[in-house]
This record gives structure tokens, sequence and C-alpha cells, in this order.
């Protein structure tokens, strides 16, 4: 479990953490999700010692670490570039805390294979670095990190360099290494897709402070405020109401509604529409509206039932969408 | 096709040339008189002092060198930029006005007391000024370039700063420490000005090869002072090829 209490940190007249205040719970995965420049990725060197904190501290497993350099905090650390050893094989790279550490070199070897093998990387141990792809690259990285067992594997983007498709690729893998391994992660992303389907727990950070501390979903339905409500997705305006734009049905004046997604809670709002574009991304549809006083929304529709619709520009709908409580103070919020 | 004529031209007329020359005339007295030129008891005399002061000034300046780039690009501090313009001045000075000041400074008028003028001290003083920015400048634009992310990476897998200097930073600029040395060692055996007055000339003291030589030519023997510089020659190339093949001994250390 790591505590952090207080953490404040200037960089010049840049406050990038303001008196930040985070528990990560044992064995759990967290997020630390934020646009650049938030705070998530000083409040991660924070924990792992790499930056020292103005004011504020750190507790890991019970243990005030705020003055203890990061090579006494038993800690894990990946980082976006990789921060390979390139005059070391991958071997070398991964056995590095462990022969520092002088273990005997036949538990070093072993060790080294079962992480390899773990990682999926067993066939290249003796390569070098720069003899492999970006994201086998980031796997040795981790290999190495977690070869010292860790209390805590801080994450800083490490998928950020990576193309999309291994990026996709490697998170799937990320989430399941880490139902094997169950070591406390801090995963440090701007993505919100990333944080939602990798993390366990998601904070939001923005302008140096916690903004938010939820599980993912809940992060997404029931935002604590504008920010985040923005930050975690698109947000639609359907008449004096803020919501998701699948949370949005459409129906022809008069006809019935497309397949139901029935609105519900305290009331539903429907506002008269225009259709103004109509995009297929494949399993999904997105409809570009624009309502009686001229504001413009997105309504984000199953494929099956705006085929069933049969929209096009120019026609006319009527939108609905629930007058969700959760939101209702963000009416200011613009789009 | 063209580029390349012209480099091969170039380095024709302005290196190979007069190198091809110099071989010629050094035996032109047959093979015979090249060994008794190069073997003369001044001769050797003279080889082994600049060999000794130069693998000296070199090693001084691996390490002081070194530190110095480190300074350079890893501290702030008010005057950083001035320092570092700093580095290059001996490479514009002319060496001769570097004997002056040093001489004046070290030498029997010597304002700090310390009189370094007529021994080997003083010659080596000589040389490390003329020879510092070598390791500086080779060593500074790679550690500029090393990345932090890796010893931050190696701090937090439990190294000490001297492990992560010892199995992270060196290997990395090794390849350049060891080129920066060479390249000071190569142009301490060949300096001639900078040690001409402080050193004060004196044969098996502090003569070294290149006052050697012109002394050769002073006494009307222009073959002998050929002979004795191919030596020279002979002995920078072998210690620059040696160390390149050293530098790239370790696989792609800044790969």
């Amino acid at each position: 479990m790591i505590t952090v209490t207080g953490a404040t940190k200037r960089f010049g007249d840049f406050l990038a953490l303001d008196d930040v205040s985070l528990e990560i719970p044992a064995g759990s995965l967290t997020a630390l999700l934020g646009p650049s420049g938030s705070g998530k990725s000083t409040l991660l060197r924070a924990m792992a010692g790499l930056e020292n904190l103005d004011g504020g501290s750190v507790v890991i497993d019970g243990v005030d670490v705020t003055h203890v350099p990061p090579r006494r905090r038993g800690i894990g650390f990946v980082f976006q570039h990789y921060a390979a050893f390139k005059h070391m094989t991958v071997r070398d790279n991964v056995a590095f805390g462990l022969t520092i550490r002088k273990r005997p070199r036949a538990a070093i070897r072993a060790r080294v294979d079962e992480l390899l093998e773990l990682v999926g990387l067993a066939g290249l141990a003796e390569r070098y670095p720069d003899e492999l792809s970006g994201g086998q690259r980031q796997r040795m990285a981790l290999a190495r990190a977690l070869a010292v067992e860790p209390s805590v594997l801080l994450l800083d983007e490490p998928f950020g360099a990576l193309d999309a498709t291994v990026r996709a690729e490697l998170r799937a893998w990320l989430r399941r290494l880490h139902d094997e391994v169950h070591v406390t992660t801090v995963l440090v992303t701007h993505d919100q897709a990333e944080a939602l389907e990798v993390a366990d727990r998601v904070a939001v950070i923005h302008q140096g402070r916690v903004q938010q501390v939820d599980e993912p979903l809940a992060v997404y339905d029931r935002p604590a405020n504008a920010f985040v409500m923005g930050f975690m997705g698109s947000v639609a305006r359907v008449g004096d109401s803020l919501v998701r734009p699948h949370r949005i049905a459409l129906r022809r004046p008069g006809g019935a509604a497309g397949v139901a997604t029935p609105p519900h809670g305290d009331g539903v709002v429907t506002v008269p529409a225009t259709v103004e574009r109509v995009a297929r991304l494949g399993s999904e549809t997105l409809v570009e509206l624009v309502d009686e006083a001229g504001q413009r929304f997105v309504a984000r529709l199953p494929r099956d039932e705006a085929e069933a619709l049969g929209l096009a520009r120019g026609d006319s709908v009527e939108a609905s969408a629930p007058r969700d409580p959760a939101t209702a103070d963000f009416i200011d919020y613009s789009i | 096709m063209l580029a390349l004529g012209v480099v091969l031209l170039w380095v024709g007329v302005v290196v190979a040339l007069p190198l091809a020359a110099l071989a010629a005339l050094s035996v032109a007295d047959g093979p015979l008189g090249f060994v008794r030129a190069v073997t003369a008891p001044g001769s050797l005399a003279a080889l082994g002092t600049t060999l000794l002061l130069s693998v000296a000034v070199a090693l001084v300046n691996a390490v002081l060198g070194t530190v110095i780039a480190w300074v350079l690009v890893r501290d702030s501090f008010p005057g950083k930029r001035f320092a570092d313009a700093l580095i290059d001045i001996p490479f514009a000075l002319p060496t001769i006005v570097a004997s002056i000041v040093l001489l004046a400074l070290y030498g029997p008028e010597s304002p700090a007391g310390i009189h370094l003028n007529n021994t080997r001290a003083g010659v080596l003083v000589a040389l490390a000024f003329v020879t510092l920015p070598f390791v500086v400048r080779s060593v500074q634009p790679v550690l500029a370039e090393l990345e932090l992310d890796a010893e931050e990476a190696a701090a937090s897998l439990g190294a000490s700063n001297w492990t992560t200097l010892r199995l992270i930073v060196w290997p990395a600029i090794r390849p350049a420490v060891i080129s920066g040395t060479g390249l000071a060692f190569a142009r301490a055996i060949g300096e001639f000005g900078s040690v001409a007055l402080i050193g004060g000339n004196l044969p098996g003291v502090t003569q070294v090869t290149s006052q050697y030589i012109a002394q050769r030519i002073e006494v009307g023997d222009p073959t002998g002072a050929a002979a004795v510089s191919v030596t020279l020659l002979v002995i920078a190339f072998s210690v620059l090829a040696t160390l390149r093949l050293l530098a790239r001994g370790q696989r792609r250390a800044v790969a």
C-alpha cells in the first residue's frame, strides 16, 4: 500500500503538486490519469523517490520513505522510453538488480529465465535492446523491474511511445500480468481508455490536484466535476442536460424509438433536432445533430439501431436523454 | 565521384605526399642510417622523455577531462558558459604564447613561488595545458546525449551512485574517453611550442623529441631529423589505432 499525504512540489513558479493526498490499496492497479502537465508523472516520481517533495510524505507499506533514496524504497519503475541499458543483453538487463545484490549466479539465471518466460521474451535473452521492437523493450523493462520483487510497481506512461496496435496488446497483457503477479501497481497515463481498460481504480489528476478517485466506470458515469466529465470522454448537451453520447436515444417524430435505450432516472429531456452528419465508425454510428436553439451535439448509437432508423442529413428527429442529477451542477460546462 | 576525387586529391597533396617525402628522406642514408639516427643516445633520451610525459599527461587528461566534461554537462553554476568557452582557449592560443605565460607564472620569477622551469614537471604542465580540450570535447557531447532514464532505472533497481557510474555511465562514455585520451597523447608527443621556453631544452632531462628533431635540422642533419620524425609518427599512429580497436572492443557501447 502507498499513502501519499499533502504532497507538494514546485518547479520554479510552476506548482506541479498542490497538497496531494492519495491512497493506493495493496494489490490494486491504480491509474493516475490526467492531461500532460497535470502533475501525474511528478506524483509517480515522488512515490519512487526520483523527485524530492517540497512538502508532504510518502509511506510505502507502513514505512515513511519520504527521505529514503529510490534504491532503498523497494520499488520497480518502468519509463516511457524503456530506459534500457543499451550495452547489456536482455538477460543482463533483467538480471541487473539481482547482479548488484550479488545473488548467486545460478539463482539469478533461474529467476531471469522465469521472468523472460513471464513477459514472453524467452527466446531473446542474448539479444541487445536495439534488436528488440518497442513493445519487446518495454516488456524487458517490466521484467527488469519485477526481478527485484518490488513491493510496488510504478509505470510512467509505459505504452506512450508505442503504436496503437502494440499499445492495445500490451494493455491487455499488463492486465493479465497483474492478475498473475498481484503486485501493487501505479500506472500513469493520459489516455482515459487505457485507464478504464487496465486499472481497477482511477485517480484523475488536474492542475496538481486529485480531482476524483474511484472505480473506472464510476469516474466515467459519475464524474465529480466538469473537468473529470470532459476528460473522461465526450459529452453531449441535450436541452439542459449533460450526458454521455451513448445515452441519447433518437426517434423519428411521432414514430417509435429505434431499439430502446430507455432513458430512466429523474425524468427525461427530449428536444427536437436536425441531423447534420452521420459517421459510421464500424460497430458504432455517430450522429451529429443541431437542436432548434442551434446547439450542436453528437449521439452515439449502436450500428444496428442507427441502420434501423435510416438517418440521413437533414432528417428531423427527437433526441431524448436522461436528466442526470450527477452532472446537473456542471451545466456551465462548455463543450 | 567528383567528391571522391576532390577528397583523394586534397588528402594526397596535404597529407600523403608530405608523409611520403618524409619517409623517403628518412631512409636516404639507408636502413642502417635510419636505425643509427633513431638509436643515437640523444634521440633515445628525447623519445623516452617524450613518451613518459605524454603518457602521464594523457592519463591526467583522461581523469580530469572526464570530470570537467561531467561538471559542464550535469552541474549548473554561475559562469558555466564562460568556463565552457575557456576550454577551447588552448586550441586557439599560439603555443609559444602559452609557454611564455607558463614561464612567467611558474618560472624563476614566479609570483606564486613555484619554479618549474627546466623541469619535467614544467613540461608536464605545458602539455596538460595544450591537450586539455581533447578529452573534454570528446566526452561532453556523449554525456549530454546520455539519457537520465537509464541512470534513474539503475537507481530504482537498487544501484548506488558509484555502481550506476561504473555499470551504466562508464560503458557509455568509455569510447569517447579513450579516443579523447588518444588524441591528447598524439598531440603531446608532437608538441613543440609550449614546452620550448619552460622546459629549457635540457638533453636527457626536459628535451622532447620535437626539440631534438629541431636540433638535428639546425646541425645540418635533415635525414636524421626525418628518421626520428618517422619513428614519432609510427608511435602516434599505432597508439591511435590500438585505442580505436580498444574503444570498439566492447560491442556498441553507445549504440
